[in-house]
């Protein structure tokens, strides 16, 4: 059967398009893509290595279209907003970005994302994983609105050194003025375009969400204007490496949805998965709230932590140890990669109580299959706080014009 | 007693002045705390009040028999000695067919297989329903601790269940979670016993004989009966409202401040605790504890607001089951009602219409899908017989517990009410020709009525369903099932706890006991 380009149904397509994917699959050489959030999108362009130094070293597009994203809106939608996410949101001025989590009555993580405050009571909560009923659960008693707008909106990460070049060389004139955190609106070529300064790379990087009719235009011009300056489009696993040398946690990796979990035991609080600086208890009451005070006087039992590895082969799904022997376990690797720009074989643990203390010594035990024949490395590991790689140029404003 | 601390506010407040609103502020106020009890209406009893419905003719509002509240709560109480007085004990049940014979229940009426086979169901459901009437008056046990005290509960109901000895407690865990239709057919003969049987496991719930969990509901019943001890089916002299009198003479006797006409606005909040509450007219009132008697939605989403409680938990609440399906008919009459078939004297009794397990389950099948039962089943009773004060003289009263009634009903209640009293009155008038012609006034309260008149979300009798899922220990919510809630100083009293509905006051006094504990 021929390959049609023609837009079926969504129910007969297993997997939507995102705006961006005539585009993408122009330049996606080794086809390699992967669903995420229903869509499909990338997962290697041309290699990982090539993609993930343009991560550092240049400019990259990466399609966010999957994105999950709700519009929170309403009189409540403050309060609301407090009442789900453990900051506080009444902290969060006009045209700021907040990192958040949200927890079940428990205090175990359901989710992490990213609150935008377009207005004074109008929000955009960006979501990897669906939310609805949640989202509807903790309106109860709220005069807000919520809809999910995934679809409506188009969204790019631009991240690396020069991406702030890349956009004023585009138009977008006055870019360099945005801080971390902040929203700014442009319009390029006639189209409206909201650009935010964050990202997933731990790197200088932005944003940018706009309507899906005018997608190909600002990739084409970003490209454009960015070819001078190595734009690549990157795919999810070159991002993966950069998000765990960042030490951004990643859901169905490094913790479970409280909502997803089967097994007693699995889900993780904000003090376990080591974002404790998220929690503002005297903000008023907000879910989790009275199960996290007592979790904090009880105190945590296990925690994320950095570990810095001896050796170069990454230390995937590795059991810890506390001694060389192996006897006694005491937590698991979640994530693991050798950084290619800190030059240090890294990854994120969950260890109990002491060991995940910071300077203390564990030993992993990594299995390496060599030509089929599988080996098992003992290797100490260091740990350490989770941002191996935290670049000045993250933050400062302007950046410097690459 | 302790006096009102300097503030004006009290150490305790209860919302609601129904019978356990008033049964727990009276045992706080006997433990030594000073208690403030606001009731929204003029007239104390919530929804165990007794109301004037039409000139002279008085009613209770809403349950017109008292069948489960414990003997032991009563001499607690000491109820007697606040002029509480009964027009009639022991009350008889009969059921009313349409051929004319009314059949008594447990006389010598049964056929003679149906005779036998009842004494021994009878005896064996009391045997039964003794084992579990003691987990009444106890707060349900909560799992996920360590506390002793608090698993207790689980370990003594094993106990009971397996003192049964073998035999009963194979029949009580085999018919627990059977459907009362089942058991039934499996005993007796006669369709009429089956169905007056029946009546009383789906009397004020969502159920039909062959739902699921129906002969829970029965047990939990005979249960409430067996605490009640030797009285038996009770009519307060002067309606419900009589006992509520004598509750509220209790608690102003234990230093109880009442105030009527108060509606409480909301639950005041400080420092993630509950301080007090805001009346509707704006006067804000502080207190150690807060103690609900409203049901769980009113408490929960209403006075307190979602807000200062976890998403997860405002969910179970918001899921909690509590629309009612069970109208209550009264009818004025210048007249006794004359039923045929009646053996002399009955009339005083409870009367069943539910001349079927079919004719029961079709009634439900209406409420399933939103309408009222075309042939609705009934509780009646003739009040002013045993209690002529009810009415003017040689008046009467009918009071008739109608289902099925579904508090949404398809087209509203507004346009349909009449058509339903109408119906209901018909459907008397069957057994008891020349009714409506001795009918001076009427009134149908449906589910929203009683919502309205008594501010129960749903307008549900028990405040919620009894079934399996809202039982004993996650009633009304798992958080919420041992009186005490996720806000500290904020606790229920209400029917939405266990043991649920029926005038019985169990949960108000199991309320106060935990609020006595955790502020001791």
């Amino acid at each position: 059967m021929p390959i049609t380009e023609a837009a079926a149904p969504h129910y007969q397509q297993p997997l939507l398009r995102t705006p961006f994917h005539a585009r993408a699959r122009a330049l996606c050489e080794v086809d390699s893509y992967i669903p995420w959030a229903g869509y499909s999108t990338v997962d290697v362009f041309t290699s990982v290595e090539h993609e993930y130094f343009a991560i550092r070293n240049a400019a990259t597009l990466y399609d966010l279209t999957p994105m999950v994203k709700y519009r929170i809106a309403g009189a409540d939608a403050p309060d609301y907003l407090n009442r789900l996410v453990t900051r506080d949101i009444g902290k969060l001025g006009r045209d700021r970005v907040a990192y958040c989590v949200w927890c079940n009555d428990a205090g175990h993580i359901i989710d992490d994302g990213t609150v935008f405050r377009l207005g004074d009571t109008e929000f955009r909560l960006c979501t990897a994983m669906r939310q609805i009923d949640w989202l509807m659960a903790s309106a109860v008693g709220f005069d807000v609105t919520i809809e999910e707008v995934t679809d409506r909106i188009a969204a790019l990460a631009l991240q690396g050194p020069t991406s702030c070049a890349v956009l004023k060389a585009a138009g977008f004139e006055g870019i360099e003025r945005l801080k971390p955190f902040e929203i700014g609106r442009f319009a390029v070529g006639g189209a409206p375009i909201t650009v935010s300064r964050t990202g997933f790379t731990g790197d200088l990087g932005y944003e940018l969400w706009m309507e899906p009719a005018a997608a190909e235009t600002i990739w084409d011009a970003l490209m454009s204007s960015g070819r001078s300056r190595g734009i690549r489009a990157i795919g999810s696993q070159a991002l993966n490496v950069a998000r765990i040398e960042a030490g951004f946690i990643s859901p169905n990796v490094d913790f479970v949805s409280a909502e997803h979990s089967l097994r007693v035991g699995r889900d993780r609080s904000p003090f376990e998965l080591g974002l404790a600086w998220l929690l503002d208890f005297d903000k008023g009451h907000f879910t989790g709230r009275r199960a996290l005070l007592a979790e904090r006087r009880r105190g945590h039992r296990r925690r994320l932590v950095g570990l810095d590895v001896a050796g170069s082969k990454a230390a995937h799904n590795a059991l810890v140890y506390c001694t060389r022997s192996g006897k006694r376990e005491i937590g698991s690797v979640s994530s693991a990669v050798w950084s290619p720009t800190c030059k240090r074989n890294i990854a994120l643990a969950m260890v109990d109580a002491p060991y995940f203390a910071m300077g203390s010594t564990v030993w992993v035990e990594i299995y390496l299959n060599r030509e089929l024949v599988w080996e098992r490395r003992m290797m100490q590991a260091r740990v350490v706080e989770r941002a191996f790689f935290a670049p000045v140029r993250r933050r400062s404003t302007p950046p410097a014009d690459y | 007693m302790a006096a009102a601390d300097a503030g004006g506010g009290f150490d305790c407040i209860v919302i609601g002045g129904g019978h356990n609103g008033l049964v727990c502020a009276t045992l706080l106020a006997r433990g030594g705390r000073s208690v403030a009890l606001f009731e929204a209406n003029d007239l104390l009893g919530g929804a165990a009040a007794t109301r004037e419905f039409a000139a002279g003719f008085r009613v209770s509002a809403c349950a017109h028999l008292l069948h489960s509240m414990p003997a032991a709560l009563q001499r607690e109480l000491r109820l007697q000695s606040y002029g509480f007085a009964t027009a009639a004990t022991g009350m008889a049940s009969t059921a009313l067919v349409a051929d004319g014979a009314a059949l008594a229940i447990g006389a010598a009426d049964l056929a003679a297989a149906d005779a036998a086979a009842y004494a021994r169901y009878d005896a064996r459901m009391r045997r039964l329903a003794a084992a579990l009437a003691p987990m009444l008056s106890r707060a349900p046990p909560r799992l996920g601790t360590r506390r002793w005290s608090e698993l207790a509960p689980l370990l003594e109901l094993g106990w009971r269940v397996r003192r049964l000895g073998a035999r009963d407690m194979r029949e009580l865990l085999r018919i627990a979670g059977m459907n009362v239709y089942d058991l039934l057919e499996e005993n007796f003969e006669s369709a009429a016993l089956k169905g007056a049987l029946a009546l009383d496991a789906v009397l004020g719930a969502n159920l039909g004989p062959r739902s699921p969990g129906s002969v829970l509901t029965l047990l939990h019943r005979l249960a409430g009966e067996c605490a009640a001890g030797a009285a038996g089916l009770t009519q307060p002299l002067g309606g419900m409202g009589g006992l509520c009198d004598a509750l509220a003479r209790a608690a102003r006797a234990a230093g109880v401040t009442i105030r009527t006409s108060s509606p409480v606005a909301r639950i005041e909040v400080e420092a993630d605790r509950a301080s007090g509450v805001v009346l509707e007219g704006g006067e804000r009132i502080a207190a150690g504890a807060v103690i609900s008697s409203a049901d769980p939605k009113t408490t929960f989403l209403h006075l307190l607001g979602a807000r200062h409680l976890d998403a997860g938990f405002v969910r179970r609440v918001t899921h909690f089951r509590s629309r009612g399906l069970a109208a209550k008919l009264h009818l004025a009459l210048d007249r006794a009602p004359q039923f045929t078939g009646l053996i002399p004297g009955r009339e005083a009794g409870r009367l069943l219409i539910a001349p079927s397990l079919q004719y029961i389950e079709r009634a439900y099948n209406h409420a399933k899908y939103g309408e009222y039962s075309q042939a609705p089943v009934m509780e009646i009773t003739v009040p002013t017989i045993n209690d002529p004060g009810l009415a003017p003289a040689g008046g009467h009263v009918l009071s008739a517990i109608v289902q099925y009634a579904p508090y949404s009903l398809k087209g509203g209640w507004e346009l349909q009410r009449g058509g339903f009293a109408d119906l209901a009155i018909d459907t008397i008038a069957r057994y008891a020709p020349g009714l409506r012609r001795s009918i001076v006034a009427s009134e149908l309260l449906s589910p929203p009525d009683l919502e309205r008149e008594f501010r129960i979300s749903g307008g549900h009798w028990h405040h919620g369903d009894m079934a399996l899922d809202q039982f004993w220990m996650v009633r009304p919510v798992p958080g919420a099932a041992q009186y005490r809630t996720p806000l500290d100083g904020l606790f229920l009293c209400g029917a939405g706890c266990h043991p649920g509905g029926g005038v019985v006051g169990a949960a108000g006094r199991n309320a106060a006991r935990q609020v006595l504990q955790q502020a001791a």
